[in-house]
């Protein structure tokens, strides 16, 4: 049972075109637990979550989900997982009902659509083409599928990006709503979003020694 | 997960079919590359008849490869392709995909590559007839022609996805895409053309024909493994 919801990471490291990235960065999280990743831009904040989530391979470490490792037992880690990258897969030719419809089956556990629009304020935007829709309407759109579709596991790249102040909170009503439920969050994030107890992560400091300067 | 494979061919479709540029046009410009035949050769039925098969597959082949720079490459400029990589796996398919490649990503590229084929090769296989009636093909043709691009379309668009997944994110993709795309081609033009020939002339097509099927089976089960590497990496 201690091993239920457990999202650790040990000494991982990353390699992006030929560079060392970060490495022997670790992490430990719970069940209602939230991680917040910071770090100056290119200290390898996205490139940390495409790892979790199973989009990078790390060049060393492990992770583990629930005890076991994610790429040794993809089919549960994959069904826990919701992860929210820079782009928002947002199609301009479907309506916004259907862009969120697709994704959440697609998730395989369909939640209330119709709800999750309700929760970042698009209800009334939900028969309107996704293409009318402005940068922070698509993130909206974007974040509701987290809702649409409860997973355990949230990994959350810069999620406040083009959002309005009412949104924002809106967001972190629902992180915490997530997180008393037993759900775990990763935030990569520059400004300042309300996480209570969250753990911090601060990537610059696992950045590879620099040769002394030359 | 098959569920979830129906949900993407349908989105698939259903994208194409309110902004149907890509594929509308690549059924197209097989119209009128065909067309175009007669008025440059001249209107001599006996040279349009002898070269009838070959107009017909080449201009098939060339307007596949036309809408195939976009299988993937929408998907994943705005994101759609990581997530879909990281849907969840049905149980049964897991253990295949675990040694083959740890993320589900074949599937995906047979399902990318039945909508490409639904929305382009099967509106050619439909029309090749009808062009055919415009080039004078032999009436004994007909019958071949249909079932060697039922055939060997499929096969296009499978060969073809490799090409689209491993030129992903690459700047004049299109024209690498094409390089490396037509010579792998050269083998169902061969087969395809050879088949309609040898019914026209009474030679037997079946050899041709069980050779396309031979062909499209390899691609069906090499050629989303093979796209699922490349995807793999681009999506790294």
């Amino acid at each position: 049972m201690t091993q239920a919801d457990r999202f650790t990471g040990h000494d991982l490291s990353c390699i992006r075109a030929e560079r060392l990235v970060f490495t022997g960065v670790a992490f430990d999280l719970a069940a209602g637990g939230a991680l917040r990743l910071s770090g100056p831009n290119g200290s390898g904040k996205s490139s940390l979550l495409r790892l979790m989530a199973g989009l990078l391979r790390p060049a060393s470490g492990t992770l583990s989900w629930q005890g076991q490792d994610p790429a040794e037992e993809p089919a549960e880690f994959r069904a826990a997982l919701r992860y929210l990258g820079h782009q928002d897969a947002v199609k301009p030719a479907l309506t916004v009902a259907e862009n969120l419809a697709f994704w959440a089956g697609l998730a395989g556990a369909p939640g209330d659509a119709a709800a999750a629009l309700d929760v970042f304020g698009l209800k009334p935007l939900a028969p309107v083409p996704a293409r009318f829709l402005s940068a922070g309407q698509r993130r909206r759109l974007a974040l509701a599928r987290l809702v649409a579709s409860p997973g355990r596991l949230w990994l959350l790249d810069e999620p406040t990006v083009g959002l309005d102040r009412p949104s924002v909170a809106a967001l972190e009503a629902a992180l915490a709503r997530h997180r008393d439920a037993g759900g775990l969050v990763v935030v990569a994030t520059h400004t300042d979003i309300a996480l209570p107890g969250a753990a911090e992560l601060a990537l610059e400091r696992f950045a590879p020694a620099r040769p002394a300067a030359a | 997960m098959l569920a979830g494979l129906a949900a993407i061919l349908k989105r698939d479709l259903r994208l194409a079919l309110r902004q149907s540029a890509d594929n509308g046009m690549a059924v197209g410009f097989f119209v009128l590359t065909v067309i175009l035949f007669p008025l440059g050769v001249g209107p001599e039925p006996s040279v349009l008849a002898r070269i009838a098969p070959g107009i017909l597959w080449v201009t098939a082949l060339l307007a596949s490869m036309l809408s195939l720079e976009r299988l993937f490459a929408a998907d994943y400029e705005d994101g759609s392709l990581d997530l879909m990589a990281l849907a969840p796996l049905p149980l049964p398919l897991l253990v295949l995909t675990k040694c083959l490649a740890p993320l589900p990503l074949p599937l995906l590229v047979l399902t990318k590559c039945l909508a490409h084929w639904l929305l382009t090769g099967l509106p050619m296989v439909v029309l090749a007839p009808l062009l055919g009636v415009l080039l004078n093909l032999d009436p004994a043709g007909y019958g071949v022609l249909v079932l060697a691009m039922a055939l060997g379309t499929p096969a296009l668009a499978l060969v073809g996805a490799i090409g689209a997944a491993l030129t992903l994110g690459a700047r004049r993709g299109g024209v690498l895409l094409s390089l490396l795309v037509l010579p792998l081609y050269i083998p169902v033009l061969i087969f395809g053309v050879a088949a309609v020939d040898a019914a026209i002339y009474g030679t037997g097509a079946r050899p041709h024909l069980l050779l396309l099927g031979g062909a499209l089976l390899a691609a069906l089960a090499l050629c989303p493994l093979a796209s699922a590497a490349a995807l793999r990496q681009a999506l790294e």
